[in-house]
């Protein structure tokens, strides 16, 4: 049997011992790395789409350079693939995939949701987007065009959704916490 | 950089997965098909050549749109599909 | 579209025989396998040992059935392998080794 065939779990244990007993990889590294990427949470892109709710200049920094948007929020993007923000309006609808891996905002969203990975999303949503948004029940009027955007190349892409009706004098911490992972990728839409 | 927005483009009709190993970043439901030039994203090192640890030139990305409709026979009318794709995978029309 | 046929399998942008198939919505937690595969890719990049795209090919050179049948993380974790072993960063008897003893 080809090595590079044994079981995952046997793998990783035996490259863990093999990288720490040659000193290449600690254990203290690969703890601190996973400390790192769990600050990451949707609850970051959140707040960036409830400030860009709430302030125009703002809005117009996250549409033209994502990744400045993300460091004005003391989000680190240091060594972070350039960030790009599709903007939802009554005429566009966005939907992020990536068909070829899984490629996704992590520095701002964290880890991609397990659905986002699946051979379903990454085949369905460039060919059906609409049946796949009613697997998330969303459904969009006949009216509005998808664009969707097929995370290829060195840009990772979000979504900032429409401000829901019915919000007009909330503050951004109630704005933040109606904003969910799905809607920054595309499938759901923020209601209250 | 050879492109502006609004630029027609085609993707080369090419099919390098079935030469030997490669690492390609257009998809192949893009292959020999039509699309507009939204924006330059920038140039970066070609991935095809990093994935085989080989000296990667710079090569200039664009957002490239396509309407569903030429891509798949049950496409939604006014949907579209945005991708990024490498100038040296584009041509004129 | 008789030339769809060349697709590399990971290439599965409106690929037929998954237009039908549903999408699984729930959530499912990372287990502390799939954590530490995603650290130890991340440690292994930011030390320059492999690169993004390297492990992207080797997951891409999965056969089509077992690219299937592997979890996501399974699939990381047999790249992470390969390229290793590729840069000579270990050998398949070191690893060979290692996989008796842990």
């Amino acid at each position: 049997m080809n090595v590079i065939e044994a079981d995952g779990e046997a793998l990783l244990a035996a490259l863990r011992k093999l990288l720490a007993d040659k000193n290449l990889v600690t254990q203290a590294e690969v703890a601190e790395r996973m400390a790192a990427t769990d600050n990451a949470s949707p609850g970051q892109g959140a707040k960036m789409v409830a400030r860009a709710w709430t302030d125009v200049e703002y809005k117009a920094l996250m549409l033209e350079d994502g990744t400045k948007a993300a460091e004005a929020m003391h989000i680190p993007m240091r060594g972070m693939p350039p960030l790009g923000v599709l903007e939802n309006t009554d005429a566009v609808h966005n939907l992020v995939v990536c068909t070829l891996c899984s490629c996704y905002p992590r520095a701002v969203l964290g880890y991609p949701p397990f659905w986002y990975k699946s051979a379903a999303y990454r085949a369905r949503a460039v060919r059906d987007p609409r049946g796949l948004l009613a697997e998330f029940r969303t459904t969009l009027p006949e009216t509005v065009k998808i664009h969707v955007v097929d995370s290829t190349a060195d840009y990772r892409w979000m979504v900032l959704p429409q401000r829901p009706a019915g919000t007009e004098d909330w503050s951004v911490e109630q704005l933040a916490a109606i904003v969910r992972e799905g809607d920054m990728v595309g499938v759901t839409i923020p209601s209250i | 950089m050879r492109f502006s927005s609004g630029d027609t483009v085609m993707v080369r009709d090419d099919w390098p997965e079935a030469r030997g190993p490669v690492h390609i970043r257009t998809p192949h439901y893009l292959r020999g098909h039509k699309g507009r030039i939204l924006r330059y994203l920038g140039h970066y090192p070609n991935p095809e050549d990093l994935a085989f640890a080989r000296p990667a030139a710079e090569r200039s990305l664009y957002h490239v749109a396509f309407a569903m409709q030429e891509l798949w026979p049950d496409g939604g009318k006014d949907d579209e599909v945005i991708v990024e794709i490498y100038e040296h995978w584009l041509d004129q029309p | 579209m008789a030339h769809y046929t060349k697709r590399s399998p990971h290439d599965l942008g409106g690929v037929a025989k998954f237009m039908c198939e549903a999408v699984d919505i729930e959530p499912h937690a990372l287990t502390a396998f799939d954590r530490e595969v995603d650290a130890l890719s991340g440690v292994l990049r930011a030390k320059q040992m492999m690169t993004v795209d390297e492990m992207r090919r080797g997951i891409e050179a999965i056969p089509e059935a077992e690219y299937h049948r592997l979890s996501y993380y399974r699939r990381w974790i047999r790249s992470v392998a390969d390229n290793l072993l590729r840069k000579g960063i270990i050998t398949e008897a070191e690893l060979r080794t290692a996989l008796e003893e842990t």
